[in-house]
């Protein structure tokens, strides 16, 4: 099992207000940076992701979001190159880049060789459409996006791998001299991961291609039919998905006292969390989702990448003080029912394990990522990592061991081989048992 | 050839004054030089004269003709001489065009097939090859890129009279400036239209003929045929012992068969 | 005065044959390119940068190249971010990103305000148009280099200092959402150096933007007239360039005896050094020279943009003999030493040489340049002396010679003298005087 850590490195100092006034991070004006402010949280999001290598984490995870005090990784390479030398062993684990807005894929696809290289070959790179915002915060056309993605996606594996000088004429990318002289140092390239938020075409791309699945902190019922979605694409492609096809993100709040991690688990509720991560118009640029998931999105009338179903009790924007204030209330007062679905995990090393077994036994995942945001105190937030460090990551690699959760690093994914129907993935009996 | 063979004349296209070189006598024949620039006379050029009054346009920004700064892309330069051909009265008129010059022609064809009477392409660029690649000269010194329009350099008919010797520096200079230009244009995706194959499919009713030298190693055969497959009637010659310029290596050929076209 | 040091970071495992056969590094296929040695060498470079960084240099230089042995720093942001972190006191100087290539300047933007961040306010960013080559291993239309450069160069500046979001609509570059959510710490934003080869478009344009200019090891004439091209600018625009204007690079090689020094000089040719650095059909793509560039080059036959002339004899260029091209770009060497476009010896003896250049140029800010396959531990014993005993002496000189670094006096803020007349920076004189 491949043990993470997470945080989105968001920017705690943006009153709160500002975001739910526009039921956004994404727009909320820079004129709420502070850089000294900044500075000194990003350096300390480095400083945890270094104390977790210290701690024996397997893997660092970043990810990267542009123009929203979300996240502060807006170009989260840096932040990879930062740790690739002050880190020693961990995985440096990037979900992912969003490679329809990067614009140069050719001169990613050497930023990441270089940080490969430099890191010894603890990369792994992962790719993402970009969430809607990012195509607009990069003006990448989002009706192009998918088009974008297969080929940056295909022109960045044939730089790492097919011997240069070569020329590329594709759709929407051309070079005339593709000859990087930086390439990665493990081959034939670095292990590939590919971050979801219940998107089936990503989905079904990923099984066609063999890379692991890693599902953000989605509901556990849609994240088995994801899941299996991926295990009957492998088994047409002829291999049995096992965990070490899957991943899962997991928000998880741990202190010495279950009312300390209440207190940091509600944090992760700030400005309303992931649910007002973009408005709506900002989430779903014109042309950025599949006929299919537009038709979904239709009907539902909410936004089915979102957890939960919050967004879908708001339907205004706050017409004043007062209504903004009543938003707040109704957004905190989902929190029971966040713990209720195992969106989000808080309590002292004791009272985790079990939850998290619960977690792991349903869904089988090989990678396993915890993360923790919200405004918390610096000794608060050190105080979870140090606990699930020392104490909640070696109770969950015996479960691992129990439950048989082989990683991408300990079988390789996709060589299982199988001829006829896969095997069921996960346990869905269990999760409709404790429902 | 003598030095008066060409009469320069000036017409205003909006703000830019265009450069033509006419020469001969007839109907009008309007003549569109490739990637490199106008190359100075030339057998071919006389050979036509006979029946046919040249038009010999110097795109703006290669040379003669000032920089159009506006003009980014072939459909720039496609409308720009759609103007220059609507304000001269000169529709329908025949239109011959080599390599560059043979896709700007095309995708004019493509806007508005009736400002044309008939159409020869020479070597045009302007499709995606189905197969091969079209010789990137971005990479290439303007003199290399040269010497590869031809299937045999020690004998490659009018070439060595037209290009042979040392380079000159007003030489240099001359191909820079059409290079350039030819950037501006043409750098990415380079030397095509992406939509070239569909939007011919409304080509119809304009006779063309498409002259390929069968060793043309800069615009490959494959465009050609992708050309004859999309225009309706098109016809396509090709010629042997021959590259990129049929009308310098094979100029003899080559004038038989586009004033048979022509008529 | 403010002291740096840089390397390009070489792949010198590359087959020098390759090189010379090409006449240039760029384009040798990266089927040479071993990863793993790579890395190694990468991770020493970073070494290096930081161990100046214990020795108290003032600052580190990066640059950038793509698809090239010359240089593994494709993203040099990449290194720049390590170092953010790794090290404690140096500036970051980068100089300078190719702004023309990256395609999304303002990912550029958020780049470098993160780094700046990360490192506590210690970035330096420089921008650069890139070498010809840049344009063909980004495939940036090199027609349009002059119109990028100058407008990726405004959308980050306003990026970094206006109020978000706004809306950009240039030319080339289209956004409808500009609102950075990582900022500089440094304001209103990072002081910018920019180098430069002798370009005088580029240095008017330093002059007008009040940019330091620092001559990336040209040759001292030619860099002194930049320097009075660029003063004269800067009284056009009001104010009296200073050694806080200039910056020199300067290719330099000690060891503790001359002969060791000698050793390392002549790895600096290793297979042609700059002069091969690529073909001239890839340092000169279409469109990427301006007109009066272009007639330079149609007149001259030669590459004004290098530092000297071209190391190969123009009747060795169609020969297969490797050997003789070998040995002509080596007998450049004592010619290079004459000249003082490389500097080698013992620290006693390259202080009075690097003397004379501070006398001639008189740059507020300097930087050692060592590269050359050398041998990882004589390249630490340079630096070690470098940083030890040839800096203090520098520093000492830098005083005597009243060189203020743009950190002292920021640039542009000298006054014109009363009576209009700008007063030259550097000493032709001392000059006359080698």
């Amino acid at each position: 099992m491949h043990i993470m850590f997470f945080t989105e490195r968001a920017y705690h100092a943006v009153p709160e207000d500002e975001v739910f006034k526009r039921r956004s991070f994404f727009g909320v004006p820079n004129k709420f940076f502070d850089a000294p402010t900044g500075a000194r949280l990003l350096n300390e999001y480095i400083d945890e992701k270094i104390l977790c290598d210290e701690l024996g984490f397997d893997g660092l995870m970043l990810n990267e979001h542009h123009g929203t005090p979300f996240c502060m990784g807006a170009v989260m390479d840096v932040e990879a190159a930062v740790l690739a030398r002050a880190t020693k062993r961990a995985k440096i684990v990037l979900l992912g880049n969003p490679i329809p807005t990067v614009a140069n894929p050719l001169r990613m696809a050497e930023e990441l060789a270089m940080i490969d290289m430099i890191s010894g070959g603890r990369l792994v790179p992962g790719w993402v459409r970009g969430a809607g915002s990012e195509q607009l915060a990069n003006n990448a056309n989002p009706a192009y996006n998918r088009e974008y993605f297969d080929e940056a996606h295909d022109l960045i594996l044939a730089a790492w791998t097919k011997p240069g000088p070569f020329r590329w004429e594709g759709k929407h990318f051309h070079y005339r001299f593709v000859n990087p002289w930086v390439l990665p140092l493990q081959k034939p390239h670095p292990p590939i991961w590919i971050p979801g938020l219940i998107s089936p075409e990503t989905v079904k791309w990923c099984a066609d291609h063999r890379y692991p699945y890693v599902a953000l902190a989605t509901l556990l019922g849609p994240t088995l039919e994801m899941y299996n979605m991926y295990a009957k694409r492998a088994a047409d492609l002829g291999y049995q998905a096992g965990p070490e096809n899957f991943g899962y993100l997991q928000p998880v709040f741990c202190a010495d006292t279950e009312e300390k991690a209440e207190e940091l688990g509600k944090n992760f509720l700030f400005g309303g969390g992931f649910s007002h991560f973009a408005r709506p118009e900002w989430m779903f640029p014109p042309g950025y989702n599949s006929k299919e998931a537009t038709r979904r999105l239709a009907a539902q009338a909410a936004n089915p990448n979102l957890p939960g179903n919050i967004n879908g009790m708001v339907d205004h924007d706050p017409v004043d003080d007062a209504d903004l204030q009543a938003l707040k209330k109704k957004l905190y007062d989902t929190y029971p029912q966040w713990l209720k679905e195992s969106q989000m995990i808080t309590g002292t090393p004791k009272t985790i394990v079990p939850k998290l077994r619960h977690v792991l036994e349903v869904l089988r995942p090989g990678i396993f990522s915890f993360w923790l945001d919200g405004p918390s105190p610096l000794k608060d937030r050190r105080r979870c990592v140090e606990l699930l460090g020392k104490e909640v990551v070696p109770a969950l690699r015996d479960i691992g061991k129990e439950l048989g959760l082989e990683d991408p690093f300990s079988r390789k994914p996709g060589s299982v081989k199988i001829s006829g129907k896969a095997e069921m993935v996960g346990r869905p009996d269990l999760l409709q048992a404790s429902a | 050839m003598a030095d008066n063979f060409f009469t320069e004349v000036k017409f205003p296209v909006g703000a830019t004054e265009l450069k033509v070189l006419k020469a001969g006598t007839g109907k009008p024949l309007l003549v569109f030089h490739g990637e490199l620039g106008f190359p100075g006379p030339a057998k071919w050029m006389t050979a036509l004269a006979e029946k046919r009054t040249l038009h010999i346009p110097l795109h703006p920004g290669y040379g003669k003709t000032p920089q159009a700064n506006w003009i980014m892309d072939m459909r720039d330069l496609g409308n720009f001489y759609a103007r220059f051909i609507r304000e001269q009265k000169l529709a329908p008129v025949d239109v011959i065009g080599f390599s560059l010059g043979g896709w700007l022609a095309a995708e004019m064809a493509t806007a508005n097939s009736a400002q044309f009477g008939k159409m020869v392409l020479v070597g045009a660029a302007g499709l995606r090859p189905p197969s091969g690649e079209i010789m990137d000269m971005f990479t290439l010194t303007a003199r290399n890129y040269l010497n590869a329009n031809v299937a045999d350099i020690h004998n490659a008919g009018d070439f060595s009279a037209m290009f042979g010797g040392e380079q000159t520096p007003t030489q240099y200079e001359e191909w820079e400036e059409a290079r350039a230009e030819t950037a501006r244009i043409a750098w990415q995706p380079y030397m095509f239209t992406q939509s070239m194959a569909n939007l011919l499919e409304n080509v119809v009713g304009l006779p063309t003929l498409l002259v390929w030298g069968k060793q043309d190693k800069v615009v490959p055969l494959s465009v050609a045929e992708l050309y004859k497959k999309q225009i309706a009637g098109a016809k396509l010659v090709t010629i042997d012992k021959c590259g990129h310029m049929p009308e310098v290596e094979q100029s003899a050929e080559f004038v038989k068969e586009v004033s048979a076209f022509l008529g | 005065m403010h002291i740096m040091w840089f390397t390009e970071r070489a792949y010198h495992h590359v087959p020098e044959e390759e090189v010379l056969r090409r006449r240039s590094f760029f384009g040798v296929p990266n089927t040479f390119f071993d990863a793993a040695k790579g890395a190694v060498l990468l991770n020493q470079y970073l070494d290096e940068k930081i161990y100046t960084d214990e020795l108290g240099f003032d600052g580190v230089m990066l640059n950038e190249h793509h698809g090239t042995p010359f240089c593994m720093g494709a993203v040099m942001d990449v290194e720049a971010a390590v170092l953010a972190r790794a090290t404690k006191r140096v500036k970051i100087v980068l100089l300078g990103n190719p702004i023309p290539t990256v395609a999304n300047p303002l990912r550029l933007a958020e780049e470098l305000a993160m780094i700046d961040m990360i490192s506590g306010g210690r970035l330096v960013p420089g921008w650069v148009r890139g070498a010809g080559s840049e344009q063909l291993a980004n495939n940036a239309n090199p027609a349009y280099n002059r119109e990028y450069f100058d407008e990726a160069h405004d959308l980050i500046l306003a990026a970094w200092t206006k109020p978000g979001p706004f809306r950009w609509e240039g030319k080339h570059f289209h956004y409808r959402f500009v609102n950075p959510w990582v900022l500089p710490l440094q304001k209103p934003h990072p002081p910018i150096w920019i180098p430069g080869l002798i370009s005088p478009e580029t240095v008017k344009w330093c002059a007008a933007h009040k940019y330091p200019y620092v001559a990336l090891a040209t040759m001292l004439g030619p860099t002194l007239e930049m320097w009075d091209m660029y003063t004269t600018e800067a009284a056009r625009h009001g104010y009296q360039a200073g050694p806080e204007n200039f910056g020199y690079l300067q290719p330099i090689f000690v060891h503790e005896t001359e002969e060791k020094a000698d050793a390392l000089g002549r790895n600096f040719l290793f297979g042609g050094g700059f002069a091969n650095f690529a073909r001239p059909e890839w340092m000169f793509p279409p469109g990427y020279n301006s007109k009066e560039a272009t007639r330079r080059l149609a007149a001259l036959y030669s590459n004004p943009n290098l530092p000297g002339k071209t190391l190969i004899p123009q009747h060795l260029h169609s020969l297969s003999d490797i050997a003789a091209i070998k040995k002509a770009v080596y007998d450049t060497y004592d010619g290079a030493k004459e000249s003082l476009q490389i500097i080698t010896g013992t620290p006693k003896s390259v202080i009075p040489k690097l003397r004379k250049v501070l006398e001639v140029l008189r740059p507020g800010i300097f930087s050692f340049w060592l590269d050359g396959p050398a041998p990882l531990a004589d390249r630490m014993t340079c630096l070690k002396l470098l940083g030890t005993e040839v800096m203090p002496a520098v520093r000492e000189i830098g005083k005597e010679l009243g060189l203020k670094d743009p950190f002292e006096v920021a640039p542009g803020s000298r006054p014109l003298p009363s009576s209009g007349v700008a007063e030259r920076v550097g000493s032709p004189a001392a000059l006359a005087a080698l």
